[in-house]
């Protein structure tokens, strides 16, 4: 199962890494177009001599045949806008992402169960609307909107938490708090809904009549039978929560993956944002992959059910 | 019908959704009756307060702010609405491809719907928003940047209503009125329209309302990014681009585009979850 999960996402990725490529030759300004911009002084048949010695005058196929051949020897180019090797500005921008992303599933997933949770026990009561209603919020509202309200609020009136910047802990508050915020809706909803399925199955009747106290129902009986589908979320929600880490990084002006794959579109960057584009994609279908396999060991039906 | 006009959720929803447009129907009538022009910057009057003439004050070209919300609407509207539609037909047709012709081509079109659903979205719309639509020779500006984030937001949209298609028509093949229609020689064009269609309609609805609301969030979210809809056209992400970097200044500016985003996601949402309980009572 893994292995063939594995060969999945290899095929998703040349086939991505194909389009990237053919995608990336139709943005503005080609690297020839822009040595010429930044130097007045090179002529048509300089540039035309400058795209035969990088190959740029070959068909796509080949160029894109050259590159990958190139990315599978550990080849990975330079990145124009950092003028360093790809890999050199890769690597920090992944940790300070995945450090984002972390607690952001920490800090969601932990919110969000435990209002699901109040939720499904307070079924039919205000607190119930009050937690629905919020999570419907949650899950309309604008990540990058909240982003800049957190701002106004927490840096510009009452002055207690950095607009943005590099890593430290205090910076990474605001954009932690958006990016939960924006993703714990569904967790609520899904928490509260297999909740209240499992705590209307007969061995809840069972506990209740043994005469167990209602936390111990709730928390040892309904709890470990309502994390199926939450964990199952959490496979889903990775493409969402990379997605929320371009938004939030680019609001925040954090160093990471998400706003590195901005800056170089944006900055015509295109070695840079195809191999960040292909990373953020890897690690995407990595954790799903993860989460998964992480389902399959709490709950062996679902293993029975891949195995089908 | 009757039953999703019940749900008071619903009702809400709809009667935002209306208000919504009829703000942004009005935008043009509103512009003449306060003798304002959105789209004419006025130095002298930047960051002008609430007033008379300027009912939410002006921004930071001293344009009407409360006008380019309307003339805003439109964009998002529309965007969302078109895309929404057009992501819906690709997804019904694939998906009822899929559960008609079975084996490998449903094979290969849920792999790919796989495929796009396991990657993370909005890297990827980046790089399609950036494509410079001159180099593939098509028009660019006004009403062609509309089109553009419509056929970019599709690409990725149809994936959803594809399952739900697919799953409908599969559920209402099983049955047994279909067997008995293709049993008496009813040709599968007939089966198509006369039992499947019908059956695929009510999930195919409750999907792209869904999608509408998530659309509108998808073209703020690439407009703030400066990928969406081009400047001077007012959109309400490309109004909270600007906003945010007057946060000093004018704080308020960031305050009500977000807020019409967030107004119109949850009229669509409440509509699409109230379609859903109306068509799924048990649900």
């Amino acid at each position: 199962m893994i292995l063939g999960r594995l060969l999945q996402i290899a095929i998703t990725l040349v086939i991505l890494s194909a389009c990237a490529y053919g995608v990336i030759g139709l943005m503005p300004g080609d690297p020839i177009d822009v040595a010429i911009a930044a130097d007045p002084r090179l002529s048509s048949e300089d540039a035309a001599r400058l795209r035969a010695l990088h190959g740029l005058d070959r068909p796509l196929a080949a160029r894109y045949a050259a590159w990958a051949g190139g990315v599978l020897h550990g080849e990975f180019g330079y990145s124009r806008l950092y003028a360093q090797p790809v890999a050199t500005v890769l690597w920090p921008a992944l940790l300070s992402t995945l450090r984002l992303l972390g607690l952001t599933l920490l800090v969601a997933a932990a919110t969000g169960i435990g209002l699901g949770l109040i939720a499904a026990v307070r079924r039919g009561t205000a607190t119930d609307a009050a937690i629905n209603g919020l999570a419907f919020a949650a899950m309309a509202i604008p990540a990058f909107w909240l982003g800049i309200l957190l701002i106004i609020l927490f840096a510009v009136r009452l002055g207690w938490l950095p607009a943005g910047g590099a890593d430290t802990p205090a910076a990474l508050i605001l954009p932690v708090a958006t990016l939960a915020i924006a993703n714990l809706a569904a967790y609520a909803r899904h928490t509260r809904s297999a909740m209240t399925e499992a705590l209307g199955e007969l061995y809840i009747r069972t506990a209740r009549a043994k005469g167990c106290s209602g936390a111990r129902i709730v928390f040892r009986h309904a709890l470990p039978n309502a994390a199926v589908p939450v964990i199952t979320l959490m496979a889903l929600d990775a493409g969402a929560l990379v997605s929320g880490a371009l938004v939030t990084e680019t609001v925040f002006a954090r160093p990471g993956m998400g706003k590195l794959i901005y800056d170089a579109v944006i900055g015509s960057d295109y070695n840079l944002a195809l191999l960040a584009l292909l990373l953020a994609a890897l690690v995407t279908m990595l954790a799903t992959l993860a989460a998964d396999l992480a389902q399959m060991a709490i709950d062996p039906r679902a293993a029975r059910r891949a195995r089908a | 019908m009757r039953r999703f006009l019940r749900r008071p959720g619903g009702l809400a929803g709809a009667a935002l959704l209306a208000a919504l447009v009829l703000a942004a129907a009005s935008a043009g009538w509103a512009a003449a009756a306060l003798g304002q022009d959105p789209f004419t910057p006025d130095l002298l009057g930047r960051y002008g307060p609430a007033d008379a003439a300027h009912p939410l004050g002006t921004d930071e070209l001293g344009r009407d702010v409360l006008l380019r919300l309307l003339y805003g609407a439109r964009v998002s509207l529309a965007v969302g609405l078109a895309a929404a539609l057009t992501a819906a037909v690709i997804g019904t047709v694939i998906g009822l491809l899929a559960a008609w012709a079975g084996g490998a081509i449903d094979a290969v079109l849920m792999r790919v719907a796989d495929g796009l659903l396991a990657l993370p979205a909005l890297p990827l719309l980046v790089v399609l928003a950036a494509v410079d639509p001159a180099h593939i020779g098509l028009p660019t500006g006004g009403g062609a940047d509309i089109v553009r984030i419509v056929v970019i937001v599709a690409i990725f949209g149809w994936v959803g209503v594809a399952r739900f298609a697919r799953a409908a028509a599969l559920s209402v093949l099983r049955r047994d009125f279909v067997r008995a229609a293709a049993a008496l020689g009813v040709p599968g064009g007939a089966i198509l329209r006369r039992h499947v269609a019908p059956n695929v309609m009510g999930p195919v609805t409750v999907a792209t309302t869904l999608a509408v609301g998530n659309t509108i969030l998808v073209e703020s979210t690439l407009s703030f990014l400066g990928l969406g809809i081009q400047p001077p056209t007012p959109s309400w992400g490309g109004m909270l681009a600007n906003a945010q970097e007057m946060v000093f200044a004018a704080p308020l500016l960031a305050l009500w585009p977000g807020l019409c985003i967030l107004l119109a996601v949850v009229a669509c949402n409440l509509v699409g979850d109230a379609l859903d309980q109306a068509f799924n009572p048990r649900a």
